[in-house]
């Protein structure tokens, strides 16, 4: 039997959907799993009304079954046997034996009757909705009432055309659904597993994301608008429609001497429109706004839509005006009413800091940058649209006439907002954005506000990933230590953040990572260097012996908790122990000056004369000093062998 | 064209006949419709309550001397509370714009998600703003908690930008053209009081005055507040009152930001300061609803 699952409620954010989808479908397949029953899930979609699921293959009810039941061992007796058969309700001849590993036992085959399938689907489905899980949930149905993520006003549960019965927060299934709010019906309309999908299209709904998505794409094309490639946005779009339809619409050529990014940022995120582009690559004076009804003959949705943005347009040229009247210069000492943190003071005097540091990081032009970063802040452009922070003062910075690479720097100085974001482009913009960065981190660290669990107010982590990335993508070899002004913990802090970074976004192995940031992480762009050096050669031949090998030897210096001794060359007793070191003597003089890839390889050459060390020679020799002379060659080989790695933490098969 | 007293009326009789009281303005300062005893203390407690009424609310840092064709200082709200909540309340909503000339079939409505949340009252929300043809017209709000208190019957909070959808209705770039009546403009009613409020609160309003009243008020909310536990007559205990004092902290708050005599640290505490007395009073008044 087919089955259909409709969720019916009242606009669900568009950014929550998906998730819930996703739960939605594995949390059934399970529940079908664990009731026995067949079929499986077909699909499952949604719009901003509601969340639908497709199963198919499912039978009328559960098979008949038997339970194998495990009573007490046989060796308890006639008495033990018997209570065991009272409980299952049968005499001690229904019982049988069971032999298992530990022994006979008593067993009986309890029969059990499977059930039809829809009192088991409306016996869990209640569950099953509530838990869906969403960021922010909601009762409206009165205090200690369900919580979804918001009122749900139908259900429909049809299982093999007719309705599995069940209520949830005082809605009762059914077979109707509801098409789009205007457009649609004003009645209920009936459906069954076979017209859902066109009975909701005739009431103007696709219920398929897919197809709205492809309404977007196609209304698009036929305006012939050259529409600025934005994935979030069709997203966005997708999920806040039931019937979408683009339009476009015009604003006055004279709003184009504003800056491209306010314009853009206006246009995307206050209005959720598309911008345009003109054949040669610049901002037209278009926009792409996408309704939710089906058509805008009468041009009254393009009038609405062009009256809004003229305003919001309007709202930035007057910032932009009254902004210019200061310049950002003059604005540096207006920062210290601008509190960056309580117990860090002003953004002032964030300023200062962060000069100094930018300066060591990146010479005057980083310090005439860090000086006007953050003067944006008193901005009006900026006190209205947050996210254009730094942009707005660099474009500001331009326009006043400072050098290019104060403005580029101050213009890109927030980058990278995330993981995915790329890193300031050029070197100035780099040292201010490590400055601002680490400025933060020392001071937030210095004031004991580290991030705990979930809680990091300030977003230490995404700026100490930020400085990461920066550092390493912007080949910044300096010491971690000293710029991060000798705070232990914020350097542990870091250590955690590099480990993140080498492994989630640049996905190395977590034992090469280990391996390398165990012999050294103060350079980080040293130590990227030797973890590619690492990975290439891992694949080799002797490389992971060669790791086993020293970590043999790490466990044999350990355990003997070797303090130390001078190795003496006349105390060798035995060939091999003679050969090791002579090829580890000879291994000293080819390293000199060679990569890291070929340094490896060429301590993996070592191996033939470690396995050869372990076949022959007892390290534990009766004899004290020579026991001790060999934990000081092994000893003094771990030492110089593992400044590119540590190889005793790389995990072999 | 409706003139701006037209969708007024329209607006109040579309509600009217949906059962909902028409209250008048709240005779106090307020910031926004939400602060009025109609909604933050109606919505407390078990008792069903339907009610609408316009309220001018004053954001005094929002003032833009009456040059800014979209901002104001006191811009005047439509607050419609529902309680506890119909469930075809979309379409009770829908019906409105409809009832005053917006036909849905032609505009573009969506709701997009908006939480509405407010520190200084300990209160918050689960809602969208609802967006005509690209432009925020109504905040729609699922009440939650007030006063820090969760709610028995979660009513509906619906709230028009009166001048924001009347212009809108008008086809007016700037809110001081709406016609309000007949030979008068929104600028004829309201233009001076837009000047010379933001001249005082920006300007000269006597920072110190302020913070003495702010202390004033604020001792006289926690006297009260703090006396109710031990009075014996319940039922006759001025909390109402005190929630006007709260109210007046409230402005006199306000009125400090925008003069800007309120540092970012400040900020926080002075938030909690007045929270702490609307969680007084809200609680205390669910306690005072048994003997109501």
């Amino acid at each position: 039997m087919n089955f259909l699952l409709e969720i019916g409620a009242e606009e669900i954010p568009d950014w929550m959907i998906e998730p819930a989808l996703e739960q939605l479908s594995k949390d059934f397949s399970a529940l079908l799993a664990a009731s026995k029953l067949g079929g499986s899930v077909q699909a499952v979609d949604a719009s901003p009304r509601r969340l639908v699921l497709w199963a198919e293959g499912l039978p009328a009810g559960q098979s008949d079954g038997e339970e194998l039941v495990t009573g007490p061992p046989k060796s308890a007796g006639a008495g033990a046997a018997g209570g065991f058969a009272k409980k299952n309700g049968v005499t001690v001849d229904a019982l049988e034996t069971l032999t298992t590993d530990k022994g006979e036992y008593f067993g009986y085959r309890k029969k059990t009757v499977g059930r039809a399938t829809a009192p088991v689907l409306a016996e869990a489905l209640p569950d099953l909705i509530l838990k869906l899980y969403f960021p922010k949930t909601m009762y409206w149905t009165g205090k200690g009432g369900p919580r979804f993520i918001r009122p749900i006003r139908w259900i429909v549960a049809l299982l093999g055309g007719e309705v599995v019965n069940f209520e949830l927060a005082g809605v009762k299934t059914g077979n109707v659904t509801y098409g789009h709010r205007r457009l649609g019906s004003k009645a209920a309309i009936p459906l069954t597993y076979e017209n859902y999908e066109r009975s909701l299209q005739e009431n103007f709904v696709l219920v398929r994301a897919a197809e709205r998505k492809q309404r977007i794409l196609d209304g698009i094309a036929k305006l012939g608008a050259n529409v600025k490639t934005d994935e979030k946005l069709l997203h966005v779009l997708t999920y806040i429609t039931e019937w979408p339809t683009p339009i476009m619409g015009s604003f006055d050529e004279s709003f184009l001497q504003l800056p491209k990014e306010v314009l853009v940022m206006v246009m995307r995120h206050h209005q959720k429109n598309f911008s345009v582009e003109r054949a040669d690559g610049e901002l037209s004076n278009q926009f792409v706004a996408v309704m939710n009804i089906d058509n805008d003959n009468e041009r009254i949705v393009q009038r609405g839509n062009e009256r809004v943005l003229r305003a919001r347009f309007n709202d930035a040229k007057f910032f932009w005006d009254v902004d210019q009247r200061k310049k950002l210069a003059d604005r540096v000492n207006d920062l210290s009413k601008v509190t960056f943190q309580a117990k860090l003071g002003s953004y002032l005097e964030k300023t200062n800091r962060m000069i100094d540091l930018a300066r060591e990081l990146g010479g005057d032009d980083a310090a005439r940058a860090a000086h006007l970063a953050k003067a944006d802040l008193t901005t009006e452009m900026v006190k209205e649209f947050t996210d254009l922070q730094g942009i707005v003062g660099g474009l500001y910075a331009k326009a006043q006439g400072e050098k290019e690479a104060v403005c580029t720097a101050i213009y890109e100085h927030y980058k990278p907002l995330s993981m995915d974001d790329s890193i300031p482009a050029t070197k100035t913009g780099q040292a201010l954005g490590l400055a601002d960065k680490l400025d933060t981190l020392r001071g937030c660290f210095s004031v004991g506000m580290m991030p705990t669990g979930s809680k990091d107010p300030f977003a230490l982590r995404r700026a100490a990933q930020g400085v990461v990335k920066i550092l390493i993508e912007g080949g910044w070899s300096v010491s971690l230590k000293k710029i991060l002004g000798g705070d232990a913990q914020l350097e542990e802090f870091f250590l955690d953040r590099l480990k993140y970074y080498f492994r989630e976004i640049q996905g190395f192995k977590y034992d090469e990572v280990n391996a390398v940031l165990a012999a050294g992480s103060d350079d980080v762009v040293d130590a990227h260097e030797r973890l590619k050096a690492i990975q290439a050669v891992r694949p080799t031949e002797n490389f992971e012996p060669l790791a086993a090998s020293f970590k043999r030897m790490k466990n044999i210096v350990t355990q003997a908790n070797f303090t130390g001794g001078i190795f003496n060359a006349a105390l060798m007793t035995e060939d091999a122990e003679k050969h090791l070191h002579a090829a580890a003597e000879s291994l000293r003089g080819k390293l000199k000056g060679l990569p890291y890839q070929a340094s490896l390889e060429t301590i993996a050459g070592l191996r033939p004369a470690v396995d050869q060390f372990f076949d022959k020679v007892m390290v534990n020799a009766q004899d004290q000093s020579v026991r001790n002379n060999r934990l000081a060659m092994l000893a003094g080989l771990l030492s110089e062998f593992s400044s590119i790695a540590d190889f005793s933490e790389i995990v072999t098969g | 064209m409706d003139l701006y007293q037209q969708t007024l009326f329209k607006l109040k009789q579309y509600w009217a006949e949906r059962g909902a009281i028409i209250q008048e303005p709240y005779d106090m300062e307020v910031g926004a419709g939400t602060m009025c005893p109609e909604t933050f203390l109606r919505v407390l407690g078990p008792k069903p309550y339907k009610v609408a009424y316009v309220q001018p609310s004053r954001r005094p840092a929002d003032g833009r001397y009456g040059d800014n064709p979209n901002r104001l200082y006191k811009h005047q709200q439509l607050q419609v509370i529902l309680k506890p909540t119909p469930v075809d309340v979309l379409e009770q909503y829908m019906g409105s714009l409809e009832a005053i000339g917006i036909d849905l079939s032609k505009h573009d409505l969506k709701l997009e998600e908006d939480n509405w949340e407010s520190p200084t009252l300990g209160a918050w929300g689960i809602g969208w703003q609802v967006m005509l043809d690209g432009m925020e017209v109504t905040q729609f709000t699922y009440f939650q908690q007030c006063g820090g208190v969760d709610l028995e019957l979660v009513p509906a909070e619906i709230t028009y930008g009166l001048e924001r959808l009347t212009a809108f209705l008008q086809g007016v770039e700037s809110v001081y053209d709406i016609a309000w009546a007949p030979g008068f403009a929104y600028r004829d009613v309201r233009y001076n009081d837009e000047l010379q409020s933001s001249v005082y609160n920006f300007e000269m309003a006597d920072v110190d005055m302020l913070w003495k009243l702010f202390a004033l008020h604020e001792k006289e909310s926690q006297r009260l507040i703090d006396g109710f536990a031990d009075y014996e007559d319940k039922r006759r205990y001025p909390l109402l009152p005190a929630y006007e004092h709260v109210l007046k902290c409230s402005n006199n708050f306000n009125l400090l930001d925008a003069r800007g005599a309120i540092s970012v640290t400040e900020r926080v505490g002075v938030i909690a300061r007045v929270r702490k007395l609307a969680v007084g009073v809200a609680q205390a008044w669910v306690a005072q609803e048994a003997v109501r």
